[in-house]
């Protein structure tokens, strides 16, 4: 426990012109190789957190460490080359193949070609696509499911230590949705990775992440293990975050009992 | 017919020549302005607000206005330019018409450029700064290639804007495929004019395509695509560009005003150099004001002026006095003012003159315009597009109190034929006019000189006023054209008898010698 945290907020608010602070002094670490989800409604201020990290937003007051450095003392554009970072609705660059988009960060770190080719080999392999189907395609001949895998490889491309995902999953069918959750926690253990991800789905959440943060008006109302939020005594909101998956859970469960 | 189309098309590579030069350093020059102002104004919003104002406002001005501004502006600067650095530039053609027709490409290159970045979608903006890229690699990597189908489109329409008004440097002395059609139109040869329209049409889709096939490999990605449209325009340009480069330049140049007789004479002038050994090219179909100014400036050595132009234009006299003093006081004024020489009159006149079937005027009785005035109440009167802005127009007016019923503005050339035709009953026509004899028109009298004498008198620019060689070569044309022997020569040059300026010249070269 005495290890630095990877990230860090340390009272951090953020502030447009007079209106209430989207984040009103947050602070939070993420440990090393720790899979961090944010969870909390529209508007709560948790896709604000998530740019904090990699400085796509600085923050009004308050510091942001990434690997114990203060953000703003390093240089934006390299400071986002080291972190990964997957986009809500995948972001891919439509007029790039899949090669092309997954092998972009490498490319503005200056690896060479047949450095960036063979990476993108292997990233195709992690993701579970297949090379001689994908590889030139253009994002807008993909499936939602590819597109996002395509968006994960983009993302571990320079072979970062911190991921940071933005709603990641949220436009895909339950059954896919489900899938590349699996694949990529699987990857978050085999690449080491520190991860934090923002979802409004409690239920995602509680099924990929090792610790949780409900976040709220800006506050952070809960912070802990799926299991000591399902279990502990929380305020309100919370409570009512966990009843449905809860609830779905018993009905669940409720189902197969009676099955003869 | 054949033989219009052979002289066109001889014509065409120094027609093309001027355009492709004009329209593509226009338009390359356009780029190099534009696209850099698109990107820094995308991000300052007053500054673009303002640009594309001012871009808008340029387009507004009609196309010839615009070219027709520059010339006096580059002139004034020209003259400062000399005055103060001791080197000045020529005014006339090339520089102002690639200026104007400049800032006549930028406002497409400038709105698609900054409405193809503005429609890039703001997510994909975020994740390019996301995988790390810089603002200038966003740019480059992902902004501009998204936007590039617009950007392309705004190219394109430029360059078709533009190749569509190059026809218009003509009169500003920037030889181009205008000169089809201002010289078609003033020698009533449709051909000429059909060709010059098709001539910049065609040209004008042959860039479009070249660009859409550069557009089309660029974004699906074959760059042979892209190259072979790239390759095409190099190969247009310079295709069209080397018979005028490699063309040895001519030591004179020869200005005209765009109408049939002004092509004549500037052929026979060309003429008289070549025989005596001298290179001289044609500018052809300068507007009145721009001709006396490239004239004075040293742009065009020579030229056919009329004394009345001069007289009232020039040295802004309304009084009205006989041929021959008139010409002694403007010989004795162009040299004092201008150091222009007048090497003399031609022997004819090309003045206004009221004019009207000859059937029609012996039934009304008419013969001066003193008969004229008793009737002209009842009587329609139709004049070039200067006429009735014109001092002679008042002083007729004033000198025989002539008032019509209806007066109306047209084409020289279909002047003549209406009032043949009796679609109006009078004109302000030209005396030397071929078409006078041809529609059996008759000439009314003057008897009280309302309208000043307009003899043809050739000039010579101020640096060529001791050129031996040039003077002798034209000597021989003073005093030596009648004016029946001008409107024969005019109605040769004009459509329906199918010879060239340059025939009538060489008939009218003839007709000369057996006279002497």
């Amino acid at each position: 426990m005495s290890v630095a945290p990877v990230i860090s907020f340390e009272n951090v608010s953020k502030s447009y012109g007079g209106a209430a602070p989207v984040l009103d002094r947050v602070s939070l670490d993420v440990r090393e190789r720790e899979f961090l989800a944010i969870v909390g409604p529209s508007g709560s201020g948790k896709t604000t957190l998530l740019r904090l990290v990699n400085r796509l937003i600085d923050p009004s007051a308050g510091t942001v460490r990434v690997e114990g450095q203060d953000v703003q003392s390093v240089d934006a554009v390299t400071l986002r080359r080291r972190i990964g970072y997957v986009f809500q609705g995948v972001g891919l660059f439509p007029h790039m193949t899949v090669a092309e988009n997954i092998a972009i960060t490498p490319k503005l770190l200056g690896w060479d070609e047949a450095q960036m080719s063979a990476r993108v080999d292997t990233l195709l392999e992690l993701v579970r696509l297949d090379r001689a189907r994908h590889r030139d395609r253009f994002p807008s001949q993909l499936s939602g499911g590819e597109g996002q895998r395509v968006g994960v490889a983009r993302a571990i491309a320079a072979e970062p230590k911190i991921v940071l995902m933005d709603e990641p999953f949220g436009a895909l069918d339950p059954l896919t949705r489900d899938a590349i959750g699996e694949d990529y926690r699987r990857l978050h253990d085999e690449l080491g990775l520190t991860s934090v991800m923002i979802t409004h789905d409690m239920l995602e959440a509680l099924l990929l992440a090792d610790r949780i943060a409900v976040i709220r008006a800006g506050r952070i109302v809960a912070d802990g293990t799926p299991h000591a939020l399902m279990n502990g005594d929380q305020d309100h909101y919370v409570r009512e975050l966990m009843a449905t998956p809860r609830r779905q859970a018993e009905r669940l469960r409720a189902l197969s009992d009676r099955a003869p | 017919m054949n033989s219009q189309l052979a002289e066109a098309l001889a014509r065409l590579p120094a027609y093309l020549g001027g355009h492709v030069a004009v329209s593509a350093t226009a338009l390359i020059l356009g780029l190099a302005i534009s696209l850099p102002l698109a990107l820094i104004a995308m991000r300052r919003p007053g500054l673009r607000n303002l640009l594309l104002g001012a871009a808008s406002v340029v387009q507004t001005i009609p196309s010839l206005a615009l070219l027709a501004l520059f010339y006096p502006l580059l002139l004034g600067l020209a003259a400062l330019c000399e005055r103060m650095f001791g080197v000045g530039f020529s005014a006339l053609g090339f520089l102002p018409s690639v200026l104007a027709l400049t800032l006549y490409s930028m406002l497409p290159v400038l709105r698609n450029t900054i409405t193809g970045l503005d429609g890039v979608e703001p997510a994909i903006k975020e994740a390019a700064l996301g995988v790390g890229m810089t603002q200038r690699q966003s740019l480059v990597m992902v902004e501009l290639p998204l936007a590039l189908p617009v950007i392309m489109a705004g190219i394109r329409t430029a360059a078709i804007w533009v190749i569509g008004a190059a026809t218009l440097s003509t009169p500003i002395g920037q030889t181009s495929l205008g000169n089809y059609i201002f010289t078609g139109l003033q020698t009533q040869n449709w051909v000429f004019v059909l060709f010059g329209c098709a001539a910049a049409a065609v040209f004008a889709l042959a860039v479009d395509q070249l660009l859409a096939l550069m557009e089309i490999g660029q974004t699906r990605r074959k760059r042979t695509w892209v190259g072979a449209g790239g390759l095409g325009l190099a190969l247009l340009t310079i295709g069209a560009l080397v018979p005028t480069l490699s063309q040895p330049r001519a030591t004179y140049a020869i200005g005209t005003k765009p109408f049939a007789e002004q092509y004549v004479l500037a052929s026979l002038i060309e003429q008289r150099l070549r025989d005596e050994g001298l290179s001289a090219t044609i500018r052809e179909g300068l507007g009145s004001s721009v001709i006396f100014n490239a004239l004075r400036a040293g742009e065009i050595d020579a030229y056919v002026d009329y004394s009345g132009t001069i007289w009232t234009n020039q040295m802004h006299r309304s009084d009205v006095k006989p041929r021959a003093e008139v010409l002694a006081e403007m010989a004795a004024w162009l040299e004092r003012e201008h150091r222009i020489k007048m090497l003399g009159g031609l022997g004819f006149e090309n003045a206004y003159a009221m004019a009207m079937p000859r059937a029609r005027a012996q039934a009304l009785g008419i013969r001066t315009l003193a008969d004229l005035a008793g009737r002209a109440q009842n009587l329609s009167i139709a004049g070039d597009y200067e006429f009735f802005g014109r001092p002679e127009w008042a002083a007729v007016r004033m000198t025989y109190g002539i008032s019509f019923r209806e007066q109306r503005q047209m084409q020289p050339e279909f002047m003549y034929s209406a009032v043949a035709n009796g679609n109006v009953d009078v004109i302000a026509g030209y005396t030397s006019d071929g078409r006078i004899a041809q529609f059996n028109l008759v000439v009314l009298d003057d008897p009280r000189h309302a309208i000043p004498p307009y003899d043809a008198v050739l000039l010579i620019s101020p640096q060529r006023v001791n050129d031996a060689a040039l003077v002798s070569a034209l000597q021989p044309l003073v005093d030596a054209i009648g004016v029946t022997m001008m409107r024969e020569a005019n109605l040769r040059a004009s459509g329906d008898r199918n010879a060239s300026p340059g025939e009538a010249a060489r008939w009218l070269w003839n007709e000369i010698q057996k006279k002497r």
